[in-house]
């Protein structure tokens, strides 16, 4: 299920684009803010439920799963290189599975962790936020990477797909349409976080069985069709 | 595992049919698959590599189906045309991760790349090398694990003709032990100085197949056609169609020219400058005006 040579292909391509500035960016921004507001207000938990929940998980951690996810695998579908992972005797669910499998923990390095550090300097981990976040970041991640490298096998837009998900069905409509909430891995996550954190602190519209279900059901579905997609993979040929 | 067959094969995407109805037995030694661009050449290696459905027909390699049978690449090498690899690694990176990814080691790796004569930049980025060089780290890459059958799309684009002379060598080699190797190109000298064996695609279609020699012969034999000028195109045409040699001639008013269909190569060629001398005609132009490989297939694909 695991192949150590198309993870370390993986990661090294992943971290070696451009757009993996990105990658370090987004924490570094939620920490040297986190560090900030804790420096000018104090520690404050509302405060910190804010930043944690208004910019760590509603932004950066999707941004971050688009980037690891589609990342992962589009530009190798789109340029041809992952020719030379097909044609090999190595079964497709390991290649996509590993592939998973990287996204995932680049994602979580580069979002539950950060959100970790800028929960202590926020507020020291008072009422748990800190923590609930950190899961829910890290729970967020895997789903993200899930869904965003499914859309990075198939289509060649996966990125702006993948931002528009992000940015206007988890933000935008989350906030306009209630009943969008419910379809949000964002408060899939944050039904986790509502149940660490101390009572009253985080809330979730999502109740925490149904977050947990579908958080299992939509991660393992993604990469069912992703394992299928590429099994089945079509390489057409320039002409 | 040597053989390569592709049964009624075709494929169409959409309402375009790239391969039509295709049928041909690949064996043992080197063969040149041989077309205009945009035949279906590339549409047929990406078949017989398993990176397509046809959408009807089938391509097997000694009876296993090549289509979604990742066991298959224990067999078979692919060079693909396209130039995309992983820029980031060095040469020797890259053909070690190809060799890993078939459960073998440094040892094979490096005996590819000496294959390919690449060990002198191994140690470079991929971005850094040509694309001779990238061309012979693509071999290597499908040589780690001694495939019995080898495809390759387009290997001598954009090579200079030392390279090209080296690759041509190393297919020999490879075909004259055993292995198959197929490659295809739009080139008619590319496959004639390597490939005993050609099948030629023409539209998608199986136009012809065998001995390059024979295939010579049917695209010498075919009728040629030539635009002449001269300083009396009447009386020269007149002088012309006596002989058996050609079959026809058009005198265009407009161009001020004769438009000449020979049957004869070989004899036409020696009658039209004698037929001038004897008639004291100046010609002033002789060009062959359907030269291109084009009208030579479309030749082929009518006899």
């Amino acid at each position: 299920m695991f192949n150590s040579t198309v993870a370390r292909l993986t990661y090294r391509a992943l971290l070696g684009r451009r757009r993996a500035l990105i990658l370090f960016a987004l924490p570094a921004l939620l920490i040297v803010l986190s560090a900030l507001v804790r420096a000018l207000t104090g520690a404050d938990d509302q405060t910190a439920v804010n930043v944690l929940g208004g910019f760590a998980l509603a932004t950066m951690v999707p941004l971050i799963g688009v980037i690891a996810g589609t990342g992962a695998i589009g530009p190798e579908i789109d340029d041809g290189s992952v020719v030379y992972l097909l044609a090999k005797p190595l079964k497709r669910s390991t290649i996509t599975i590993t592939k998973l499998i990287v996204a995932i923990g680049v994602t979580v390095t580069f979002s539950a962790i950060p959100t970790l550090i800028a929960g202590f300097l926020l507020n020291g981990n008072s009422q748990q936020i800190a923590v609930a976040y950190a899961v829910a970041a890290a729970v967020a991640s895997v789903a993200y990477s899930a869904i965003f490298l499914l859309l990075g096998t198939v289509t060649r837009h996966a990125v702006v797909a993948g931002l528009v998900y992000a940015l206007v069905w988890e933000s935008l409509f989350g906030n306009l349409v209630p009943g969008a909430r419910t379809l949000s891995v964002q408060q899939w996550a944050l039904a986790l976080a509502q149940k660490i954190g101390a009572d009253g602190t985080i809330t979730s519209d999502v109740g925490l069985p149904t977050a947990l279900v579908l958080l299992a059901g939509v991660t393992a579905a993604a990469t069912w069709f992703a394992v299928t997609k590429l099994r089945s993979l079509t390489l057409a040929g320039e002409e | 595992m040597t053989t390569l067959h592709i049964d009624n094969v075709s494929r169409w995407f959409g309402n375009v049919v790239a391969v039509n109805d295709v049928s041909m037995t690949i064996g043992p030694g080197v063969t040149g698959l041989l077309g205009p661009n945009g035949a279906g050449k590339s549409t047929l290696i990406n078949m017989m590599g398993g990176f397509l459905a046809p959408s009807t027909g089938t391509v097997t390699l000694d009876g296993q189906t090549v289509w979604r049978n990742e066991q298959i690449y224990r067999h078979i090498g692919i060079v693909p045309e396209r130039e995309a690899m992983y820029d980031f690694l060095t040469g020797r990176e890259f053909v070690r991760a190809n060799a890993e990814l078939h459960g073998l080691g440094a040892a094979e790796a490096q005996r590819a790349l000496a294959t390919v004569e690449m060990e002198y930049a191994q140690d470079r980025k991929i971005s850094t090398y040509s694309k001779g060089m990238r061309q012979r780290v693509k071999m290597a890459s499908a040589l780690v694990h001694q495939p019995s059958v080898l495809l390759l799309d387009e290997p001598f684009n954009g090579m200079d003709p030392r390279q090209r002379m080296q690759l041509m060598d190393l297919l020999r080699a490879m075909g004259a032990e055993g292995r198959t190797v197929l490659f295809s190109s739009h080139i008619l000298e590319e496959v004639e100085q390597l490939a005993a064996h050609i099948e030629v695609v023409v539209a998608g279609r199986h136009a012809a197949s065998g001995d390059f020699r024979k295939i010579r012969r049917l695209m010498t034999d075919r009728p040629h056609r030539y635009v002449v000028r001269s300083s009396d195109d009447r009386a020269l045409a007149a002088a012309l169609i006596a002989d058996p040699s050609t079959a026809g001639i058009e005198v265009d008013v407009k161009e001020g020219a004769l438009r000449i269909q020979a049957v004869d190569f070989g004899r036409f060629t020696e009658l039209l400058p004698r037929v001038a001398r004897e008639h004291g005609i100046r010609l002033l132009t002789v060009s062959p005006s359907d030269e291109s490989l084009e009208s030579v297939f479309s030749y082929l694909v009518a006899a």
